[in-house]
């Protein structure tokens, strides 16, 4: 049962094969049975989810009207606030606090019936792309438990790889949902910026955050993108239009007369051979599903990992200001007489970790007097230039794709000391963020040279995000049939009942 | 070439409230000489013609109506609090002791 997708298990709670409760005691025994060796959840809520899940079983046994994901268990990344449930965002400034609201995505999520199974696995306030800077130790890959599950958002992907959890929610500034997905053979959709409320979201970089629905299936993750996106009156950022359609064009996968940019930047020296292969197959396939493939440039992507760099650290920068020490999280030193700032000061070298310094300090000198224009200024330049890239581009496709990431997971630790090296991961990802446009990745299969798994990378444009979503179910479908099973399948067995 | 000194560093770690030790002054000074390199190619493009884009979004001035809504009590507000006192946070002295 916890092999199925969410969609499946939406309809065997429907026809009464299986009710919540079991459906969710399931999900919590896989989650015993496998996390000690995963590591993807940082707090599971057993109480609270199979009360909830009892709460749907009653409403379902009286009648009432339910959404198609009711019932159904998701592994919440820990950056969310859920009310009363301790939220860390993988730091220890933020460790055993329980916050006093829930989030818009988790009042959403608990209003539609979603069972909420824990809070999971990231890098430090989603700095990162590997969950290794998380302060609880590092999540582990499904398919090589030596191996990255990526980041930062790398709890919520390996929660999904190994059947803890259908469906995840993750956030995503760089490439944090995404390329989780590529390094373990799921999916993960980017909304359009202001498509998903962030009240709630504790915040990175705001111009760049955006909470999004990950899931084993293109249709599971377009099921969740619709319960969580909408117009929040808490978020100023939120866009006032309608959700895009992203579950009809999911079921429908028509690609038929649609014309998809390869982008020429995004492949080539840097990508792995067998990145490369599988990114090569699936344009076959899709050009075979009726869709017209053609080149697109975008000369101004190569300076979007620098002014990434600039950019998020600046506004990281401002936002982790409020961890002061004064009104939630930790507080060391405060001894008799010990002064308020030296307060600050001890508690923010205890509390933050190393990448989250660097990038504080990083956005410090980006934005201080004298440096600014060269820095910062120049920055938020390139992403003008970045984003009339895509505008021209789109004016030519309807799409554009590129592998989600240069390689395969790498090994724990292989990066660890080698920021520069560790930010190339996020290449490919990054000129979405900075657009502020829609991304998603899809497995396209797995690298002969390793047997890893790699990610398709799909981009439409603002409030177009039916259509990744309609050319990603015609390749998910073009791919099962080749495959004649899930990828996942092809995934190790971790142990287990399953 | 971009670079920053030791003191450079220590003086950023001050301004943005982070006691560190010296080991990590020095790391973050080589590591810094490394990334600035990096990032600094911004430079080359960005030419005084070019509009800065400062969000994806062209908002601005997003308001509500100035009208009461639920919001935290204040038990809840404090509850994540190091320390509180008749429903307020209990801080450490702001002030020095010559004031």
């Amino acid at each position: 049962m916890i092999k199925n997708s969410a969609a499946e298990m939406s309809a065997a709670l429907s026809n009464g094969a299986t009710t919540s409760v079991a459906l969710t005691q399931a999900h919590l025994d896989r989650i015993s049975e496998v996390d000690g060796k995963v590591h993807a959840f940082l707090y599971v809520d057993t109480h609270g989810a199979l009360e909830q899940a009892k709460k749907v079983d009653d409403a379902r046994a009286r009648g009432e009207k339910l959404g198609p994901l009711a019932g159904v268990p998701l592994a919440l990344k820990d950056v969310l606030v859920q009310k009363d449930v301790p939220t860390t965002c993988g730091s220890k400034i933020l460790e055993g606090w329980r916050p006093p609201y829930d989030s818009t995505v988790v009042s959403k999520l608990k209003n539609a019936g979603v069972v909420i199974l824990g809070k999971t696995n990231m890098d430090e306030f989603a700095m990162g792309s590997s969950t290794e800077n998380s302060a609880y130790g590092p999540t582990h890959n499904p398919w090589d438990l030596t191996r990255i599950p990526g980041g930062s958002g790398g709890g919520s992907s390996a929660a999904l790889a190994a059947f803890e959890a259908p469906l995840a929610i993750g956030t995503d500034t760089g490439g944090s949902i995404r390329q989780p997905a590529a390094v373990t053979g799921t999916v993960g959709v980017k909304p359009t910026y202001g498509g998903v409320s962030r009240y709630g979201l504790v915040a990175f970089s705001s111009s760049l955050d955006q909470a999004g629905p990950c899931a084993r299936t293109v249709l599971d993750t377009a099921l969740l993108h619709e319960v969580i996106a909408g117009h929040d009156a808490k978020d100023s950022t939120s866009i006032n239009a309608p959700v895009p359609q992203v579950v009809a064009a999911a079921k429908s996968g028509d690609v038929k007369g649609m014309k998809i940019g390869v982008v020429k930047e995004l492949n080539g020296d840097g990508y792995q051979a067998g990145v490369r292969q599988r990114f090569e197959e699936s344009l076959e396939l899709l050009a075979k599903a009726g869709a017209e493939i053609i080149e697109v440039s975008a000369p101004n992507f190569e300076y979007a990992l620098a002014a990434y760099y600039l950019i998020a650290p600046s506004e990281c920068s401002s936002n982790l200001a409020r961890f002061d020490a004064m009104r939630y999280g930790l507080r060391v030193g405060d001894k008799d007489g010990a002064s308020a700032e030296s307060v600050m000061n001890m508690t923010r070298e205890v509390g933050f970790g190393r990448e989250v310094k660097r990038r504080i300090l990083l956005g410090t000198y980006a934005l201080s007097s004298g440096y600014y224009d060269a820095y910062y200024g120049s920055a938020q330049k390139v992403r003008t230039l970045i984003t009339q890239d895509f505008n021209k581009a789109f004016e030519k496709c309807d799409v554009m794709v590129s592998p989600t990431c240069p390689t395969t997971a790498f090994k724990i630790g292989e990066k660890a000391d080698d920021p520069l090296a560790m930010y190339l991961n996020d290449i490919a990802t990054i000129p979405v963020n900075m657009a502020g446009i829609g991304g998603m990745s899809l497995p396209s299969g797995v690298a002969p040279e390793d047997g890893l798994p790699v990610g398709f990378q799909i981009m439409s444009p603002v409030m177009q995000d039916q259509r990744m979503y309609s050319v990603g179910a015609a390749l998910e479908a073009a791919l099962l049939s080749k495959w004649g099973a899930p990828l996942l399948s092809q995934a190790p067995a971790l142990g287990g009942a399953a | 070439m971009s670079s920053l000194s030791r003191d450079d560093v220590a003086n950023l770690a001050r301004l943005a409230r982070i006691e560190m030790t010296d080991q990590e002054l020095e790391n973050l000074t080589t590591e810094f000489g490394v990334i600035l390199n990096a990032v600094a190619r911004v430079q080359e493009v960005a030419t005084t013609d070019v509009p800065a884009t400062s969000h994806p979004l062209p908002l601005k001035n997003i308001f509500r109506s100035d009208v009461v809504i639920p919001s935290l009590t204040p038990e809840e507000a404090l509850s994540g609090a190091p320390a509180s006192e008749e429903q307020r946070f209990r801080v450490p002295q702001i002030l020095g002791e010559e004031a």
